[in-house]
């Protein structure tokens, strides 16, 4: 993890110095905001892969001389169909149309949007199984 | 009916490639023949740091820009011309370099090239001499920034104010409103070869304050006022026109201005203006009725 | 139906190379997934939304093309009224949005990048199947959402695409149309943040063993650096919708004067999301290109590293430039935003040289995805020149809101989003479906577009020095406009006349087909090696991964990559990098 770690890191110590520099020479709040909004974007995950990577080492995608058998085992599960998101995506659709049309939508809309949390938590919590 | 050039597709497993005559020993590849990317560019790289002063004195085309009506917009026509300059050279030698490759290396038999990934050298070169024609432009920009930007005291102050869709030109040291809407085309008058001040802001939405033949333009904000000095050279009418989209007529948001001699600018200027409609009533007019002459 | 990759060794390696046979475990419920339009409707496979993403933004590109054409129609002649002011303001705001939030970025991230960089890493899916659905159907809904602007009371939004405050307010836009056009942009704007949390996660988790960060192909770290770009401007444009939105109906005044806020706060948040959205927009294409050109010169990509750090490099002085947008608001640090800007020529530089040095002593295939690649050359290199002129205050001050500005970016859009766009489509095509499209009906496809190209966008640098301002509806007679904006009116007909040709290569090339083989570019990238199309977790075989181009040294192992002035030595492994 050590890369990822630094590419967001990276991003960290820019716009640190950049937000900094910004600052100094402009006082001015938005802009300068952003900058340190950013560079707290970089050194949240950044920090945590660094931590990560501390603690387990290089893992065989960091090693250039790895085989592929070093990877063997369960790679992940990966759900192959569901129709939750489709169901959440109508819903988040009927919704933002509720504000645009009518407050009337926003109960289809939230009624589509908790089946759909529902439906998913229960289907993660049965593997990833329908 | 053709596959890819006409031919099967290459195959991975087709008979392997015969040894590219590139692969002889490492002298073939010592630095002339390399040098074509690179000792143009070290020749030309004082030249393009020096460009814009020797264009001071040169007759260059003006690349289609106005020569600036104004000191400050012939400080940027200048301006201008050198940074034209320096793109044509830049992007010449790339442009150059793309054509030279495409034609020179273009696919003489299925013998496989030297795979060459990486060079240092010339990667260092090609990041460092960038660097200094950027810092060399930045220079130069500031340099024209602050003569364009700069405010010294003036004898005329002129308060533009920009709404939806049309001007109001007001000079506070005599009271004197011009105001039209769309076609009307409101003429702000100002005396030649002196600094005029300018105040400008709207009295709703963002617009765009721009003379082309000054080179310049400025958003008329609300909330805030923008400040900037026009020194004209030459006597005459110029046009303008709204920039930034304020709305339903903003394509027909005209002005004009209007430089003369400043005995004559004087007179005009302690004339009476006459009854003037306010923005209020011109905007309510527009909606009312459309655009008018 | 849960699916479990099990990688097992095979003792089965051709020439020694050492393969991985991936073994597939069905839940123990083994029925038959769903058929048809629910397959579709259920499906988690990154492969059939990115096809599903690339179909839609190719058909919204289409629509707003069209927009395009009515708008060269009108601005053909001065005075014209073949539009309204209001519908001509609606076009241009839609042709816009279509155009950046809905085409460029969406078919590169959620179409090409989908289906593309799983394979590239050797990833069975995307780190989230069930969330990059949702993204998509989040996109189609905001997509159908921006479209239902044309049919409200009022018409669609006409605030251009960066609706400004306060023009954007209720005072100045009622209407449902602006309340669309916001809520599209949400739903989009959440649909793209998933994506980028996809990728991220997908490239930092799911990669083969042996692939690491340094051996990933160019067109997977632009993707990567695009998805941080995603994460990072995408919430400041939702916060900034909200924020809109609340001024519009819930009575605050965050963006305007009257209550005590700030109309250029709009700007500022706008821009800080929208200069790193055209690089969301460009980066990609610029992988594109660089796979593109590596393939068809048959060298490795010249000087990967320093690409690598070239992207790093263009997306961070991007997130720091915004407000070289906002030169004539007169309130701006101007020298800070100059300076920026105009450095980020360096790293574009260097990536345009690390191009032409790919291409250089290679042997040059010149087949319609090359065509496509150099075209993007040209174009993002004038574009990149006028860009750089664009950053110098004194020079944007006559330049902007002109023509000119216009021209630079659709330069710059064009040549990336269109050109190299299309020379994904073409590269990819038989990756995609097994089949070729016709490469002598690509190369009319390109020489039209690329000839109407320069016809349609040249003369608007000259018409826009000359003074004629952008989202104008038409012109006075008596200013010698009219024969610029004719030609380039001409030329964008030239332009559709080449989209024509597209339509007609993709029908003739699917009902007629030619079959292309796993690997008819002999491409060097990882997802080359799989079956063309791929099989539905991506590989059952795996190869070595000892540099970036694992299925190049699989078929080529006496022609590894090696630096300038080193002897040819098949048995010397180039390490690039060691952690």
């Amino acid at each position: 993890m050590r890369h990822e770690a630094f590419v967001l890191l990276g991003v960290a110590v820019f716009f640190g110095i950049v937000g900094a520099v910004y600052w100094f020479t402009s006082y001015e709040d938005g802009g300068t905001m952003m900058l340190v909004g950013t560079c707290a974007l970089g050194l949240l995950p950044g920090g945590y892969y660094y931590y990560w990577h501390r603690k387990m080492g290089y893992r065989p995608e960091d090693r250039n001389d790895a085989s592929i058998e070093d990877g063997a085992g369960e790679v992940e599960t990966f759900p192959s169909s569901s129709i939750w998101p489709f169901v959440l995506g109508m819903g988040a659709f009927m919704l933002v149309l509720a504000f645009a049309f009518g407050i009337w939508f926003f109960f289809p809309a939230v009624g589509l949007m908790l089946t759909a949390l529902v439906g998913v938590t229960a289907e993660s919590r049965r593997g990833g199984h329908v | 009916m053709d596959v890819w050039r006409d031919e099967r597709p290459l195959s991975p497993a087709s008979a392997p490639s015969a040894e590219t005559p590139h692969s002889a020993p490492s002298n073939r590849f010592s630095a002339p023949r390399r040098v074509l990317g690179r000792r143009p560019s070290r020749r030309l790289l004082p030249l393009l740091v020096l460009a814009p002063v020797v264009l001071a004195g040169c007759q260059l085309p003006d690349f289609g820009a106005f020569k600036g009506a104004t000191s400050q917009g012939q400080d940027a026509y200048k301006l201008w011309q050198g940074f034209f300059v320096a793109g044509i050279v830049v992007g010449g030698v790339v442009l150059v370099l793309i054509l030279w490759a495409m034609f020179r290396y273009r696919r003489r038999s299925e013998a496989l090239p030297r795979q060459t990934q990486y060079r240092p050298a010339i990667e260092i070169l090609y990041t460092v001499v960038p660097i200094f024609i950027v810092i060399g432009l930045f220079v130069f920009t500031v340099i024209t920034e602050n003569e364009v930007d700069a405010v010294p005291r003036s004898q005329v102050t002129i308060d533009v104010t920009a709404f939806q869709w049309g001007w109001q030109f007001y000079y506070p040291a005599t009271g004197k409103v011009v105001i039209g809407q769309t076609l009307q085309q409101p003429q702000m008058e100002m005396p030649v070869g002196e600094a005029v001040t300018i105040h400008l802001e709207s009295a709703d939405v963002y617009h765009g304050f721009y003379v082309p033949e000054f080179n310049f333009s400025r958003y008329a904000a609300p909330g805030y006022v923008n400040t900037f000095n026009f020194n004209v050279l030459h006597a005459g009418v110029y046009r303008g026109q709204c920039t930034q989209l304020c709305g339903l007529y903003h394509s027909l948001m005209l002005f004009t201005v209007k430089a003369v001699t400043p005995a004559a600018f004087d007179t005009w200027v302690h004339q009476t203006s006459g009854h003037q409609p306010t923005i209020g009533q011109l905007k309510s007019q527009i909606r009312a009725n459309g655009p008018g002459a | 139906m849960t699916d479990v990759i099990t990688p097992t060794i095979s003792g089965d390696g051709r020439d020694g190379h050492q393969v991985l046979v991936v073994e597939e475990h069905h839940g123990h419920e083994e029925h038959h997934g769903p058929t048809g339009v629910l397959k579709w409707l259920t499906s988690t496979d990154h492969k059939v939304i990115g096809m599903s993403y690339m179909i839609t933004s190719l058909v919204l590109f289409y629509i707003a093309g069209i927009m395009a054409l009515v708008m060269r129609l009108q601005l053909a002649t001065p005075n014209a009224s073949l539009v309204s002011y209001a519908q001509y303001n609606e076009l241009f705001t839609m042709h816009g949005s279509l155009m950046l939030y809905l085409f460029a970025g969406p078919f590169a991230f959620g179409g090409l990048a989908n289906y593309i960089v799983p394979l590239q890493v050797g990833a069975p899916d995307m780190a989230f199947p069930r969330l990059n659905a949702l993204s998509y159907w989040l996109y189609l809904g905001g997509s159908l959402t921006m479209m239902m602007g044309f049919l409200v009371a009022g018409g669609a939004a006409s605030f251009g695409w960066v609706a400004y405050a306060p023009l954007s307010n209720a005072t100045n836009s009622p209407g449902a149309g602006g309340d669309i056009w916001i809520m599209a942009l949400v739903l989009t704007g959440f649909s793209a943040i998933f994506t980028g949390v996809n990728l991220v996660a997908t490239i930092f988790y799911l990669r083969a063993p042996g692939m690491t960060m340094f051996r990933m192909p160019i067109f997977t770290w632009n993707m990567l650096v695009t998805a941080i770009l995603i994460l990072i401007a995408f919430p400041i444009l939702t916060s900034a919708l909200v924020m809109l939105f609340c001024d519009r109906h819930f009575g605050t005044h965050i963006f305007s004067v009257q209550g005590g806020g700030s109309p250029n706060l709009w700007q500022n948040l706008f821009w800080f999301f929208g200069h790193p959205e055209v690089y969301i927009l460009a980066l990609p294409y610029f992988g594109i290109a660089t796979e593109v050109i590596s393939v068809f010169s048959r060298k490795p990509v010249f000087g990967y590293k320093s690409m690598v750090f070239a992207t790093l490099s263009i997306a961070a002085l991007s997130t720091g430039v915004w407000a070289h947008h906002m030169f004539t608001t007169g309130v701006v640090l101007l020298p800070f935003f100059s300076l920026l800007s105009l450095l980020i020529a360096v790293p574009t530089g260097i990536k345009f040289f690390n191009w032409i040095g790919t291409m250089w002593r290679g042997q040059i295939h010149l087949s319609a995805a090359m065509l496509f690649s150099i075209g993007f050359l040209f174009a993002f290199l004038m574009g990149g020149v006028t860009g750089v002129m664009l950053a110098s205050p004194p020079i944007d001050f006559f330049t902007h809101d002109t023509y000119f500005v216009v021209a630079h970016f659709h330069q710059v859009l064009f040549g990336t989003a269109v050109f190299a766009g299309f020379a994904g489509l073409y590269y990819w095509y038989p990756k995609f479906f097994g089949r070729m499209l016709r490469e002598n009906l690509g190369k009319w496809h390109f020489w039209l577009m690329f000839i109407g190209f320069w016809v349609t966008f040249m003369p608007q640098y000259v018409v826009g020095l000359l003074g004629m301002p952008r989202r104008v509806v038409t012109y006075p007679t008596y200013l010698g406009w009219e024969s610029y904006n004719i030609i380039s009116t001409v030329g964008a007909f030239v332009i559709a006349a080449s989209f024509a040709v597209l339509l007609w290569n993709l029908w003739i090339s699917w009902r007629d087909p030619v079959p292309s083989g796993d690997n008819p570019w002999d491409a060097h990238t990882l997802e080359w090696f799989t079956t063309s199309p791929p099989p539905h977790h991506n590989y059952s075989h795996l190869p070595a991964i000892r540099s970036e181009r694992p299925t190049w040294d699989y078929h080529h192992p006496d022609h590894p990559a090696i630096g300038h002035g080193e002897g040819h030595d098949p048995d010397k492994e180039k390490v690039l990098v060691s952690s």
